[in-house]
């Protein structure tokens, strides 16, 4: 009884605390100065269409860039307290699965190779249409989670996810430090010639490290899910 | 103003659904419902502008978490009833 | 007509986020499967999301995004960023969803491992852990 009375006192505190947010805010009539400034320079400045891949990519470069290093700390995380020792399973012999059903292995083989494509496509256009690495690398992820679901014994080959993981972390930080050395500073875009805006090879280096942060994102992402479905050494 | 009136509903939707994952007994249910939760909110950020966010949270949000849940759920090999377990005796002496 | 007026003066993003919020928040404290409290948490950043996100709606304007509809047919940067919404949050949550994933993961490893130990489904048996 007295739990619940500290959890609606904890709960009425926090409704409390939020209701002006939520009925005396408003709706702001314009963007603040600083977003108008993103909004007008970024095309000019970087030939990206897309203004917010230009700020997750370059304005705020470093902010993806760490968080791409807490999802590879969360994705390290969780593989290493998934594996088969640390679940004590030890020598035990691994669980029998069902087998998948015939639709869902055929639609698999039709639909990874189209699925790996369309996310290849998502982050090679991130500076042009809504998209980008981060949804690009999910699409991925989403096609090798079909594999691994229409075969449950079979596993994401740990070597190629490691390698492809930290090559793609390395060429991230290997692009930014082109930026310092050849432009103005660390993940400036600017180091690739801009090209004309709304073109495929444009906005300098900002579709390659999208690629890249895709790349990674993909990796890791098929590294947790393959970590959560068992039975990893 | 259309568009505030849609905002609103869908934002009813997710707090309707958001309300029944914290309610329902069935864990399935309950990870189903956040996945509906995650569903509405990347139709609000449509809605609002902001089609790079919506299609990460449809993506991520409903989709891959979704997924995360039923495999964790699947490798516990915890009961689909929230409170069938309260004393913590291992279930199927499976470990 | 004077809901729509009360509508057209709250916003409603940060409204039904807000609430959200609130709905995570209870789910956490008042439930005590493990299970349970990592989908509350994934219920209560949605709602953060959403009420970072609010600050960056306005009324009547498009997203970011510069293409033929947006610039129209000159390419006059000014005209265009008149017509677009405020693209900085959009940014930080574009993030925040992708590091939600990952630490969700963690969480429910978290419970897995608990779990293969021997452990109960309930927060409540964990009362005399030493950390």
């Amino acid at each position: 009884m007295m739990r619940r009375v500290l959890v609606f006192l904890a709960v009425a505190g926090l409704a409390w605390a939020l209701l002006p947010l939520a009925l005396g805010s408003g709706v702001p009539e314009a963007p603040g100065a600083l977003a108008t400034a993103y909004l007008t320079d970024a095309p000019a400045d970087f030939g990206a269409a897309n203004i917010v891949t230009a700020i997750v990519v370059s304005y705020r470069g470093f902010d993806t860039l760490g968080e791409v290093a807490v999802l590879f700390a969360a994705t390290a995380g969780v593989g290493a307290l998934l594996t088969r020792k640390r679940l004590g399973l030890g020598d035990a012999e691994p669980e029998a699965k069902p087998a998948a059903t015939e639709i869902l292995v055929t639609a698999t083989g039709l639909l990874t190779g189209l699925l790996v494509m369309f996310g290849v496509y998502i982050f090679l256009h991130g500076h042009l249409t809504p998209g980008g690495g981060f949804q690009g690398g999910v699409v991925i992820a989403t096609a090798l989670l079909l594999g691994l679901l229409a075969r449950p014994e079979s596993h994401l080959s740990h070597g190629i996810l490691a390698a492809v993981e930290s090559l793609s972390g390395a060429a991230y930080v290997g692009m930014g430090l082109l930026g310092a050395f050849l432009a103005w500073g660390f993940l400036d875009p600017r180091a690739l010639p801009l090209g004309r805006i709304g073109s495929l090879v444009s906005a300098g280096s900002i579709p390659v490290i999208y690629s890249l942060i895709g790349l990674k994102v993909g990796a890791e992402l098929s590294g947790i899910l393959d970590a959560l479905k068992g039975d990893r050494e | 103003m259309l568009v505030d009136v849609a905002l609103l509903v869908s934002g009813i939707v997710m707090i309707a659904a958001g309300i029944g994952a914290v309610l329902a007994r069935s864990l399935l249910v309950s990870i189903l419902l956040s996945g509906g939760v995650s569903l509405a909110a990347s139709l609000v950020f449509l809605l609002m502008g902001a089609p790079d966010v919506a299609m990460t949270e449809a993506a991520i949000g409903s989709g891959l978490t979704t997924v995360v849940y039923l495999y964790a759920l699947a490798r516990a090999r915890q009961p689909d009833e929230e409170d069938s377990d309260p004393l913590g005796n291992s279930v199927k002496g499976g470990r | 007509m004077s809901l729509l007026e009360f509508v057209s003066r709250i916003n409603p993003v940060a409204a039904s986020g807000a609430v959200l919020v609130l709905v995570g928040v209870w789910g956490v404290l008042a439930r005590p499967n493990l299970f349970k409290i990592a989908i509350a948490t994934s219920v209560m950043e949605t709602g953060v999301n959403l009420v970072i996100l609010s600050t960056g709606y306005i009324r009547g304007r498009t997203a970011p995004i510069l293409d033929s509809a947006v610039a129209g047919t000159a390419t006059d940067a000014a005209g265009a960023a008149a017509r677009m919404t405020d693209p900085v949050p959009q940014a930080l949550v574009l993030t925040a969803i992708v590091i939600g994933l990952a630490v969700t993961a963690l969480q429910l490893s978290y419970a897995v491992r608990l779990r293969a130990a021997g452990g109960g489904s309930s927060i409540e048996s964990y009362g005399d852990e030493k950390w």
